[in-house]
């Protein structure tokens, strides 16, 4: 009953809650950003163990690798320390008592782990695997959907990241003008306040 | 007993995950801290889709030309998709915290809310003088 497969799953399942704890507790934000990339591995590894190998891929890439990145990029450019140290928070332990509460009494109502006879299993997936090869013509069938049978799905994505990436440029591409037009060096925006009050970054922690 | 903890052990750890992110996100001030708590739940709401589609002693759903068992390739193609998504919003919420940083000196919620109260109160006594 206990085989390897299950022994690995629960193993990995357990260092991602290690990791997601030790993300809740940590202050210093370098340390959690490195283990969100740790996280992302991980979870990584664990879709390989559920046999989605494309989505552990794209998880290793881009959840390990680019949003590390633009994280680190953003501490850059903020600060390393959160400056309020961790507290309980009543509301918050209640929103995820009764979340989680009502997520776990509806589990037994879901399809068991792994089986074959899950309902979501049953409608199109059969016509998708007996027939990709013949209408698409590229073995994994994983591609043949995304490309081809829900390339409409796709084509949305790239909308999103379309106007994302615009969200981006009008956030930071304001910051190297100012009242004059553009200044050379890409200096800060000039803040046009001067009567806010200083809230000292690195000292009040 | 065993059996039926062998059967949705993987929802509950999945949910566990889930509720430490949303814990995050609720609790704590620090904005790069409460995008790293959402990137951990989507990350478990990705692990639960997948989870769904996985057949036991299923293959990963590439053609060999062998009859096998697949797990089911569509929960793979929704959260391929998603997780491109996910990283798009990371990247536009990182861009919103580093401009929230550049206006307010500041990226702790707490910090931000009372420099608004104190412009807002300038702003009063301008109008009034």
């Amino acid at each position: 009953m206990l085989d390897m497969v299950t022994v690995v799953d629960v193993v990995l399942l357990a260092l991602l809650s290690t990791t997601a704890v030790a993300i809740l507790i940590m202050r210093h934000l370098f340390a959690v950003v490195a283990l969100t990339g740790a996280f992302s591995l991980l979870s990584a590894g664990l879709l390989v163990t559920l046999d989605a190998v494309d989505v552990a891929f794209t998880e290793a890439a881009v959840g390990a690798g680019i949003s590390t990145v633009l994280m680190l990029g953003t501490l850059a450019l903020t600060r390393r320390r959160e400056s309020r140290p961790p507290r309980l928070s009543p509301i918050g332990l209640l929103i995820i008592t009764i979340t989680g509460g009502a997520l776990i009494y509806a589990t037994p109502d879901m399809p068991k782990f792994g089986d074959p006879n899950a309902p979501s299993h049953q409608h199109i997936i059969p016509s998708y695997i007996k027939g990709s090869q013949d209408d698409i013509g590229i073995p994994n069938i994983v591609t043949s959907i995304l490309a081809s049978y829900r390339s409409f799905d796709t084509l949305g994505e790239v909308a999103v990241i379309f106007t994302a990436g615009m969200g981006v440029i009008i956030l930071l591409g304001r910051r190297r003008e100012d009242e004059h037009g553009y200044s050379e060096d890409g200096a800060a925006y000039p803040l046009k306040d001067k009567n806010k009050p200083k809230i000292n970054d690195e000292t009040s922690t | 007993m065993l059996a039926a903890i062998l059967d949705h052990y993987n929802y509950w750890l999945i949910i566990f995950l889930m509720m430490i992110g949303l814990y995050i996100v609720v609790s704590r001030g620090n904005l790069i801290k409460k995008i790293v708590g959402l990137n951990i739940f989507q990350t478990s709401v990705f692990l639960l889709y997948i989870t769904i589609g996985k057949v036991n002693y299923g293959t990963a759903p590439i053609l060999t030309g062998q009859p096998e068992t697949f797990s089911n390739p569509l929960p793979h193609v929704l959260i391929l998709t998603a997780i491109v998504v996910g990283i798009a919003t990371t990247a536009l919420g990182l861009a919103l915290v580093v401009r929230i940083r550049e206006s307010y000196g500041s990226i702790e919620e707490e910090d931000i809310s009372v420099s608004e109260q104190f412009q807002a109160e300038s702003e009063v006594n301008k109008i009034s003088s």
